[in-house]
């Protein structure tokens, strides 16, 4: 598939650092996100949520409500379809508690009602009456056999005997090669330690809001800010049982999502609500509700270990994770299990990986899901083994880094990346060999992301002008638009200004899977290469009918069509304007489409390294340096991809430091709000260098490898490596706040 | 309760609305005004997204009731370019590529244009601890901070 | 709910008196609409003392300086006669949230919101600060430190207000220092405060000083064995191990999401020493 390389042919566009399509409606407040929409007639839609854990729902009475002055509409999980498909189920019950509330902040019933007051008023007449049901929080607990059980019809899947009693472990998974007893037995050196970390959330800046307008003849429309609107539609449709081509979803911008906004949790309220109050409904969730109902990480317990002979050749390499998913089954343990260990070689790996129920919202994709926790808990452990060992940590990594041919711990066999690159990279940088102060300390750890492909669907309209119309059905979540026209204006061999591209709504392209794994700019921007190259291919047909010589004759070289072979230079060029120009005698317009499930896409590989300071006295963590050095096949956009880098740094940098759910002896959150809650602030930070490494992804033309989720997978080890070193006491529970870190230094003391 | 009639001026232009007494300058913005330019990411002064002048004070809108704004001048990042022409802030942050998703980008702009009223030569601790009120979840605040630096260089002819 | 906007301490007062149900002031509203936001506060009446002018104003009194209840922390920042008398003071209020926070918090509204976390109060404290009370009965001065009478709960009588605060004059050679320990850099609520107000004699030897914790009580508190910890010392080393071990001895904490026991006492001590060390520095002239 790679056929343009820096090597074979310069990019023209591509690779260069162009303004943004959509940026000057960004920077004047323009740009319309979820929350700025407005209907004709509009209502305001509010949720009633759960103060409680756990609890049986009795009744809900809603009449005082109903009776509420500029009340239109209340509903229930009864408003909701009874025959919902068995994969939207839990979906719409996260939604929507049907019988128990099974975490504080779980939807109980909603209203829409002509003002926010009076919605709020009505809220609190509604009357739920709950028994409250002992509940459970945390990972390890909710594996006890004496729990609370959450669901008594979930019995552990994956087992080798099938179990007989329902449990909060819903499922076990297992990956791996070789014989790790073996392994181990041929180890000079082994290191093993348990791992701890918190809950976090995504913490996109932008609530959960969109407007659903559903006539009672299952017509509709919905406007939300969404990472997928093909995956909304497809639920709402399911949730409220409509015909999928009878709901139109449109994206607004989207102020982030880092994968909390790859499932639904309003949309289908608003667009029951509409139904019944028959007029157009809005629902904007609130920060409190956002952190008390939304997506939030896994929280994870974990156990690793590793050998590795005097030489430093690691032997075997073995892992078991605990992941909470919330209150229902499916977290990224298995993702968890297949990363932990993909950075290296080792003839024995084995991970198992526990799927646990807890009393907590369900937990939706953040960045890699599933890897970073893991990636802290490995590579905390090979930094450990190669300071036992007498190595130093990165030539350890160099030494057992996985490369093209070898057994990878996921399965398939490693094709051509960049992880040694990266290492080799990390090594002659500046930063390694900058000298240190006291209390200071540097960590360095790898990351990888498989990065996906999907179904797309892409199509490209040539105007009268010459001017070029994209549309993808792809959310741009960080400026893909951008990385976009690049592709299509490199393709084409029009200026990058000439090509503009839209997310198109979802009764205008086929189906496309939702802006995740890192696949938009690798599968969107290969499925706009082949609708360009669609679209040339009829170009060279218009130029060969208005020079009267086959079709076959005509190439396109440099935005023109040329006569080739027996007819060169019998005619001038023709740009695409002056084809486009004459469409409307040649045949009518000209377009290109391309629908496919991409394949090839190829994964990416990180280096970090940070240097930290500790507080002796107080704990404190303070990151001085930062840099990440990261494979990304090829840079479309590279002032885009520095920025993937370097959020997906600073997002680590929370995880690892103050970032955490905390959970109050109620099971209730005690910190859902960005008070306590805690990402990192400017001041926080220093600048966060990068290095792109290009190493190009052969299932692309382009070499486009995808960059947004590596990132955020290395950053929790770095930082653990370099607080450890600068601690002088090794730490194995996230987030690494000052209490946290104070007593490690006292214990270790002591 | 009948609503509160307030008199501001916003963006330089004599604008009048009716609120309720419970009512914050930002929904009074966004919901009566139609000025959505102003984000509401948390309502309670934490994330900046909101971010408005009053009579040339930075301040949160989410955090000042609307019956407060009478006889105020106000500002909103709708005032910020001058027509076609962009503020340089505006056009350093698309140089820079110092947004991602945007939400934040009007608060950002909002509080830095406040900075460089005040300073027009900001260190980057400054800018840093300037902007601390303001969060981004996309950027880890890189390319903002160098944005706003360059600008300030611009703006000074350096 | 009513909003009132009166444009003399009197007409506030008498409003605040003649409510019948809950009556809140509001000066910079960076509590009053976040308690409201969140269904905390559902006030019935609502009295904006920033039409009144007096409430805007820095009056020099004394050798010391009167200080409005609706001067925001960014305008308190500004003064250079309060800067320069009381640094510690000006920092602990600056320190307060954002920057946007800056633009409306004020010191008096974070003194009569009576979190023990809040970062003016200890500095305040220390300073030997008076806020004056005005009520349907006239005024009256009260110490800050006892303003609060615990967590979000004032000694307030229904009707009255702080319309200002009284910071004294300074002798030569005092210093004044207020540090907080919060996990990130900005934007947190003080897991632990510490205000130290000192004064040196000619000889350096130090002849009063006031100590403050936050945040590890159910209010502000002043610490008179920290305090004596200093007295007749040079504030060398002995003095300051003295004055931490003193500090993280008064301290009650509770365990929360802000912190644990532990931590809060041993980080009360470590903070005194390091604000200690900054006042004594400013007394002598050095900082």
């Amino acid at each position: 598939m790679l056929d343009k390389t820096a090597e074979n042919g310069e990019f023209k566009y591509v690779g260069t650092r162009p303004q943004r399509p959509d940026g000057v409606d960004k920077v004047t407040g323009r740009a319309r996100f979820g929350a700025d929409m407005v209907m004709p007639g509009m209502l305001v839609g509010k949720v009633l949520r759960s103060p409680h854990a756990h609890a049986k729902i009795k009744s809900i009475d809603t009449s005082a409500a109903e009776a509420l002055k500029g009340v239109k509409a209340v509903i229930t999980a009864a408003d909701l379809t009874a025959d919902v498909p068995e994969a939207e189920y839990d979906t719409m019950v996260n939604c929507i508690a049907h019988g128990k509330a099974l975490y504080d902040g779980h939807g109980v019933a909603a209203v829409a009602a002509t003002s926010q007051a009076i919605a709020n008023k009505a809220l609190k007449l509604i009357k739920v009456d709950y028994e409250v049901l002992p509940h459970v929080t945390d990972v390890e607990e909710a594996c006890k056999d004496d729990a609370p059980l959450l669901h008594d019809n979930i019995f552990t899947e994956g087992l080798e005997e099938e179990p007989t009693t329902p449990s909060n472990i819903s499922g076990r998974v297992q990956f791996g090669h070789g014989d790790v007893e073996k392994g181990f037995a041929a180890a000079d050196t082994i290191v093993e330690r348990k791992f701890r970390t918190e809950a976090t959330h995504q913490g996109y800046i932008e609530p959960h809001a969109c407007v659903g307008n559903l006539s009672a003849d299952g017509t509709g429309e919905l406007w939300c800010c969404t990472q997928g609107h093909y995956m909304v539609r497809n639920s709402c449709a399911a949730i409220l049982g409509i015909d999928i081509s009878r709901l139109r979803v449109t994206a607004s911008e989207i102020g982030g999502g880092f994968g909390g906004k790859t499932t639904i949790f309003i949309e289908p309220i608003a667009l029951a609500l509409s139904r019944k109050a028959g007029r157009p409904v809005k629902v904007v969730m609130t920060r409190d509700e956002v952190f008390r109902a939304t997506g939030p990480t896994s929280s994870a317990s974990m156990w690793i270990k590793i050998g590795a002979k005097s030489d430093g050749t690691i032997t075997a390499m073995e892992g078991l994770l605990k992941y909470q998913g919330g209150a229902f089954k499916g977290t990224w343990v298995s993702l968890g299990c297949m990363t932990a260990f993909a950075c290296y070689r080792a003839d024995h790996m084995k991970t198992v990986g526990y799927d646990v129920l807890v009393n907590r919202p369900r937990a939706a994709a953040y960045r890699a899901p599933g890897a970073p926790m893991a990636a802290f808990a490995v590579e905390s452990v090979v930094t450990e083994l190669a300071e036992k060992l007498g190595i130093d940590p990165l030539e350890f990594r160099l030494q057992n880094a996985a490369k093209e041919g070898d057994q990878s711990s996921y399965g398939p066999k490693h094709r051509a990346h960049g992880l040694i690159e990266t290492l080799e990279t990390a090594k002659a940088h500046e930063h390694y060999n900058t000298p240190l102060g006291p209390n200071q300390g540097r960590g360095i750890a790898c990351g990888f992301w498989f990065n996906f492909g999907g179904q797309t669907s892409t199509s490209l309209n040539v105007g009268a002008d010459g001017t070029v119309n994209i549309s993808v059905g792809t959310v741009d979540v960080g400026g893909s638009r951008a990385s976009m026209c690049l592709m299509v204006a490199e393709e084409l061999g029009v200026p990058y200004e000439k090509v503009r591209c839209v997310v198109a709504d979802t009764s205008s392209l086929g189906h496309n899977d939702t802006t995740d794994g890192s696949r938009t700019t690798f599968a969107s921007g290969m499925a706009l290469i082949l609708s360009a190259r669609d679209a040339k291919q009829k170009l060279c047909a218009r130029a060969a009918k208005i020079w009267e010589i086959p079709e076959e004759a005509v190439e396109w070289v440099d935005g023109h069509a040329r006569p080739a072979g027996p007819n060169a230079g019998e005619f001038d060029p023709m740009s695409l304007a002056e084809i486009a120009g004459k469409a409307e005698t040649t045949g009518g317009p000209i377009a290109g489409h391309h629908e496919y499930n991409a394949r090839g896409a190829g994964v990416s590989f990180a280096t970090h390294m940070v240097d930290t300071e500790v507080d002796p006295d107080t704990g404190r963590v303070t990151v001085l340096r930062y840099t990440v050095i990261q494979d990304a096949g090829k840079a479309v956009h590279p002032a885009y991809v520095e920025g993937q880098f370097q959020g997906g740094a600073v997002q680590g940098i929370g995880w690892a430091i103050n970032e955490e759910y905390i959970y109050g002896e109620d099971g209730r959150l005690q910190n859902p709000g960005f008070l306590d809650y805690r990402i990192p602030v400017a001041s926080d930070l220093p600048m966060i260098d990068t290095v792109i490494i290009e190493n190009p992804n052969k299932g692309h033309p382009y070499g486009v490898r995808g960059v947004g989720e590596t990132s955020i997978v290395p950053p929790m080890a770095a930082i653990a490596n370099s607080v450890s070193a600068a601690a002088g006491v090794r730490m194995t529970e996230l987030p690494m706040s000052p209490p946290r870190v104070l007593k490690a230094m006292d214990d270790a003391k002591a | 309760m009948s609503q509160i009639h307030v008199q501001t001026t916003i963006n330089g232009d004599e604008t009048e609305f009716l609120c309720d007494a419970e009512e914050t300058l930002l929904d009074a913005l966004r919901d009566k005004l139609g000025l959505t330019g102003a984000k509401e990411g948390c309502g309670t002064g934490d994330c900046g997204a909101c971010s408005v002048t009053v009579d040339g004070r930075l301040v949160c809108s989410c955090l000042v009731l609307g019956a407060e704004a009478h006889g105020r001048e106000i500002t909103t990042i709708e005032g910020m370019a001058n027509g076609e022409e962009l503020h340089p802030l505006q056009q350093k942050f698309l140089d820079h590529a110092a947004l991602q998703c945007g939400i934040c980008t009007p608060g950002f702009l909002v509080a830095a244009k406040a900075l460089l009223d005040r300073n027009p030569n900001p260190t980057e601790t400054e800018v840093r601890y300037w902007l601390a009120g303001n969060l981004c979840r996309c950027t880890g605040y890189d390319k903002i901070i160098r944005a706003v630096m360059d600008t300030a260089a611009e703006m000074r002819g350096a | 709910m009513r909003f009132e906007a009166p444009t003399t301490v009197e007409a506030a007062v008498s409003l605040l008196a003649a409510e019948t149900g809950m009556a809140r002031v509001l000066a910079g509203g960076t509590d009053l609409l976040v308690q409201m936001k969140s269904g905390m506060a559902e006030p019935d009446l609502v009295v904006d003392i920033k039409r009144i002018d007096a409430m805007h104003e820095i009056t020099p009194e004394d050798g010391g300086f009167r200080i409005g209840a609706a001067v925001p922390g960014i305008a308190l920042g500004e003064h250079e006669g309060v800067k320069a008398a009381w640094p510690g003071v000006v920092e602990g209020t600056e320190l307060i949230g954002s920057t946007q926070i800056q633009g409306r918090a004020t010191m008096v509204g974070n003194l009569c919101n009576c979190s023990p976390a809040a970062d003016s109060v200890p500095a305040m404290a220390a300073a030997g600060a008076i806020a004056r009370v005005a009520g349907p009965d006239g005024s009256r001065d009260v110490p800050v430190e006892e303003i609060a009478a615990g967590p979000g709960k004032s000694n307030l009588a229904k009707g009255e207000m702080v319309d200002s605060v009284f910071l004294p004059a300074r002798p030569a050679n005092a210093g004044d220092a207020y540090l907080r320990f919060i996990p990130r850099t900005e934007m947190d609520i003080a897991v632990v405060g510490c205000g130290v107000n000192l004064v040196l004699d000619g000889d350096g030897t130090c002849s009063e000083a006031r100590v403050a914790l936050g945040a590890v009580a159910a209010r502000v508190f002043l610490v008179p064995e920290a305090a004596e910890a200093l007295v007749g010392t040079k504030v060398d080393d002995a003095a300051l191990d003295a004055l931490a071990a003193a500090c993280s001895a008064a301290a009650t904490p509770i365990d929360d999401k802000r912190g644990t026991v532990e931590f809060r006492k041993k980080v009360a001590g470590v903070l005194a020493r390091r604000a200690a060390t900054i006042a004594r520095d400013r007394a002598k002239g050095s900082a």
